[in-house]
């Protein structure tokens, strides 16, 4: 019974990191799907959600909720002008000068982070209406916050996947990821379409900041779990939605797992033996689709 | 004994039945073409024999020996040299060392003699040169040399493909859709060198070819293909005069009404 | 505008084409052999950090700008290279011997890690090699008994016959004359066989296997010769600094490097030496330049990351062909002066088309 509680106890942390996980993911395959790069400033940006979270709820005293649907938008606006002032002029470039480009964000939204007033090097937490919160069942306990993070995280994934299956401006997106040539001819605004993917994608990294920010504290070095999401998105495929966040559920109940009940030094890297593991195997990932070139 | 030959070839992508049961064969020293509408399995054929797709059925035999098993890049060592549909050049490289690219099974060095750069390795890299300045000379190459690739016309792309495959002394040379995307003139100049690569060189060439006034012209026998079934193999006008070829090319109704 | 009027195969083989050329280079190296009689120590050890990423430079410029397979993860062999040096060095192993033993474990495990991931394409591949990576910074951290963990090893400068590399010129010359090897042995493997088959994976998969280059075999041997050559930078690293441990080795350290061969110029030799001392002069020129700022910003410790990363964008902004394509504009500029037009080298305009359906 007792490795029985701690068991499931594991799993739902591992859920719950992995909901997290796949939604960075989620950012990872979007961005990827309309422009072939990969954004490493991903993880930056949920940095900085988590910050912008922070200073709203302790600094100014936003309820949570207010505080949430904020930064989303601010990260949307964010995102829209990192699209407008940096990548807009590079479409056409070869995909490597992009990712450095994406490298070099990085490195600035980190440094500016830390000599913004308030912010710094520190740790930071802030509480949220589940904080210190418990669902017990027998001996089992929960915390509201990991279920809460499932929740939102479903809630949100759901929202996105609503978006681009029903929507025009979702069928736009998917369009332009296929043929961006035959999408321009169908009267599609690229451009638009690219500016939107920014904006989406940085909006998921800051909520993955803030759904973050209750586990692992807020501070700067937050942006290494981007790192830990790439392997979640991998693992689905890299193109495909729903095989980010089931390759972020697999890299969390991993982690967890890992953290638990193998030695020190496994957690850090069992996401990467399975991933590599994996691309032995099936290097197409879980859910991708084999690429052959027609000749 | 027949220089080249399918025997039975299938294969099957998904539920799609690309390659159904074709047998061909292939003489000493012909050109012979495979025709048939757009997607009735021609360069399947093709990808097949240079092992990019394994077959589900059947067997190549070159020279009597099944080239089934070999790996992709063996199939160069066995003298098959081949052309691609939609020019697969190494673009960022001259025109000279796509050509000295075609030496590569030539290659008697290692990465470590190269890296000290040896005698040897020295005397063989000016021996692929004099062997790529003849081929230059063969298809009139010499004012695109040391040019890239990527900055050349698409008509003399084709020709440099065309050159990188010679370049491998091939006895079995494949070229798929020569004549696409070329003009009257350009198509008449590979009309002439094929038949000096048949002379001269006596090489056996496969070909892909939708253009059957080149076919007519530079063909010694035909094999037709429609949904991945051969329909006629023989003497080119025998071929081309086929009712069922010419069902297969223009429709029921149309044949009957010519 | 040059000729050349070739009368002879091996003018195209030579490694200097033109006899200007060979005279500017002798230009260079004397002038690299004055320079700490000119610049002041610090300056120096700058110098011999250029020369040892670029030695890393190179071997990761073969594989990713040669071969074109993205590696994240070159921190690994980068790493190993410092370890063998220094364990066997420790042990008593003459510099001499260890420095080409570094090279040579990091290929053999450049090989091992190579072999089963190098069927992987693109993005794959790069993220497969920062996983190693990974794996591997872990090991060094976990394998107690042979690196100190993160407690971390001394390291002493290199000794050969008897002569102590331990001042900063003398350990510069050693640095200049390994990137000189390193260059001479690149370029000896990208004028033969080899090295265009290279070339040829990187432009097309398809017809490097139809032309007979086993695709496998091809791709381990650059991942092997690019961990060899990162591996001996390993090594002198390790000497230059003398003090190595696990955190050194990192994630960071991998994108570096791979920044520094995008910014130099995929595709070139002269880009990997470029880039390097681009990332090494950089924090330099904004450490100079933070005299002339307003002081509460001068005291921001993020400061030089932040300039860094800016300029990082801007560069690839004015110029996604690295800083050799920009050297080859400017060249072109003067040797068709005054026929050079704005558009020269204007990029037709691409549209994506994914192969994925």
């Amino acid at each position: 019974m007792q490795f029985f509680n701690e068991f499931t106890q594991t799993i739902i942390n591992g859920v719950a990191i992995g909901c997290i996980y796949g939604m960075v993911a989620l950012g990872f395959v979007l961005i990827y799907k309309s422009t072939e790069v990969i954004n490493f400033a991903q993880g930056e940006l949920l940095m900085l959600g988590a910050f912008i979270a922070y200073s709203l709820i302790t600094m100014l005293h936003f309820p949570y909720w207010l505080a949430l649907i904020t930064t989303i938008l601010a990260m949307g606006i964010v995102g829209a002008l990192l699209e407008r002032v940096v990548l807009r002029p590079l479409v056409g470039e070869p995909a490597y000068a992009i990712v450095i480009v994406t490298i070099g964000i990085s490195y600035f939204i980190k440094s500016v982070v830390s000599m913004i007033p308030g912010w710094g090097t520190d740790t930071y937490g802030f509480k949220t209406p589940f904080t210190d919160k418990y669902v017990r069942s027998g001996e089992l306990v929960v915390s509201w916050e990991y279920i809460s993070i499932i929740a939102i995280a479903l809630l949100l994934i759901a929202a996105v996947f609503l978006f681009f299956r029903y929507s025009r401006m979702g069928t736009a997106m998917r369009a332009t990821s296929q043929n961006q040539l035959a999408a321009v001819y169908m009267g599609i605004s690229v451009t638009r379409v690219f500016s939107l993917t920014w904006t989406i994608a940085a909006a998921l990294g800051g909520i993955g900041g803030i759904l973050l920010a209750p586990i692992t504290f807020v501070h700067m070095n937050m942006g290494f779990i981007g790192l830990k999401a790439v392997p979640a998105a991998v693992l689905g495929g890299f193109t495909s939605p729903p095989g980010a966040i089931v390759g972020g559920l697999i890299i969390g109940i991993t982690e967890s797992l890992a953290g638990v009940y193998l030695p020190d030094g496994w957690k850090d890297i069992a996401a990467w033996i399975i991933l590599i593991g994996v691309l032995i195997i099936r290097p197409q990932g879980l859910f991708g689709i084999q690429e052959k070139k027609k000749v | 004994m027949a220089f080249f030959q399918a025997q039975d070839i299938s294969i099957s992508f998904g539920g799609v039945q690309a390659l159904n049961r074709v047998n061909f064969t292939v003489n000493q020293g012909e050109i012979f073409s495979i025709i048939g509408p757009n997607g009735a399995g021609k360069t399947t054929i093709f990808n097949c024999i240079n092992r990019f797709y394994d077959l589900t059925g059947g067997v190549f035999l070159l020279e009597g020996k099944s080239i089934s098993h070999a790996k992709p890049h063996d199939i160069a060592d066995l003298g098959i040299a081949r052309t691609f549909q939609n020019i697969e050049l190494f673009k960022n490289m001259t025109v000279l060392d796509n050509l000295i690219l075609g030496r590569h099974r030539k290659r008697r060095s290692n990465i470590f003699t190269e890296m000290l750069f040896i005698k040897p390795v020295r005397l063989q890299e000016i021996r692929s040169r004099e062997k790529a300045e003849e081929i230059i000379d063969f298809l009139d190459l010499e004012a695109h040399r040391d040019q890239l690739v990527v900055n050349l016309p698409y008509g003399v792309q084709k020709t440099v493909e065309l050159g990188r495959a010679l370049a491998m002394e091939p006895t079995l040379l494949l070229l798929d859709e020569p004549t696409s995307g070329l003009n009257m003139e350009e198509s008449e100049d590979l009309a002439f060198w094929l038949s000096d690569m048949k002379e001269e060189l006596g090489i056996t060439v496969i070909m892909v070819e939708h253009n059957m006034r080149f076919v007519k012209q530079t063909t010694d026998r035909v094999l037709a293909i429609d949904f991945g079934q051969a329909i006629v193999e023989g003497e080119t006008n025998e071929v081309l005069t086929n009712p069922d070829v010419m069902r297969a090319y223009l429709g029921e109704e149309n044949v009957c009404n010519a | 505008m040059r000729f050349l009027m070739k009368t002879d195969y091996y003018q195209d083989i030579r490694i200097f084409k033109y006899r200007s050329t060979f005279f500017w280079y002798v230009a260079l190296i004397i002038g690299c052999l004055l320079l700490p009689k000119v610049v002041d120590e610090y300056l120096v050890s700058q110098f011999s950090f250029i020369c040892i990423y670029a030695v890393a430079a190179v071997g990761l410029m073969l594989l990713t700008g040669f071969t074109g397979q993205i590696s994240m993860g070159h921190a690994a062999f980068f790493a190993i290279g410092s370890y063998t040096s220094a364990i066997l060095t420790s042990h008593g192993v003459p510099f001499l011997i260890a420095l080409p033993a570094s090279g040579l474990v990091a290929a053999i495990v450049g090989v091992i890690i190579g072999r089963p991931i190098l069927h992987l394409t693109g993005l794959y591949l790069a993220i497969a090699t920062m996983g190693a990576a990974f794996i591997i910074e872990e090991i060094l951290v976990r394998w107690e008994s042979l690196t100190n963990g993160n407690m971390g090893f001394l390291v002493d400068p290199p000794v050969i016959f008897g002569f102590n590399f331990d001042t900063e010129a003398s350990f510069f010359y050693l640095s200049l004359l390994v990137l000189a090897l390193t260059l001479l042995l690149a370029k000896n493997i990208l004028r033969s066989p080899t090295g265009r088959a290279f070339i040829a994976i990187r432009d097309s998969e398809i017809a490097a296997e139809a032309m007979g280059i086993d695709l496998p075999n091809f791709k381990t041997q650059a991942f092997a010769i690019s961990a060899f050559f990162t591996g001996i930078a390993g090594c002198l690293y390790a000497h230059k600094i003398m003090f190595i441990n696990p955190e050194s080795y990192t994630i960071v350290l991998s994108i570096e490097l791979l920044a520094i061969v995008i910014i130099g110029g995929l595709g070139s030799l002269h880009g990997a030496v470029f880039g390097s001392m681009f990332f090494i002069f950089l924090p330099q020129l904004i450490i100079i330049s933070k005299d002339y700022l307003p002081t509460f910003i001068q005291d921001q410790t993020g400061l030089q990351p932040a300039l860094f990363g800016l300029l990082i964008v801007l560069v690839m902004l004015f110029e996604p062909m690295g800083i050799y394509g920009k050297w080859l504009k400017t060249k072109f500029y003067f040797e068709w002066f005054p026929l050079y037009k704005k558009d020269s080298f204007k990029r037709e305009k691409k549209y994506q088309k994914a192969e994925r359906h």
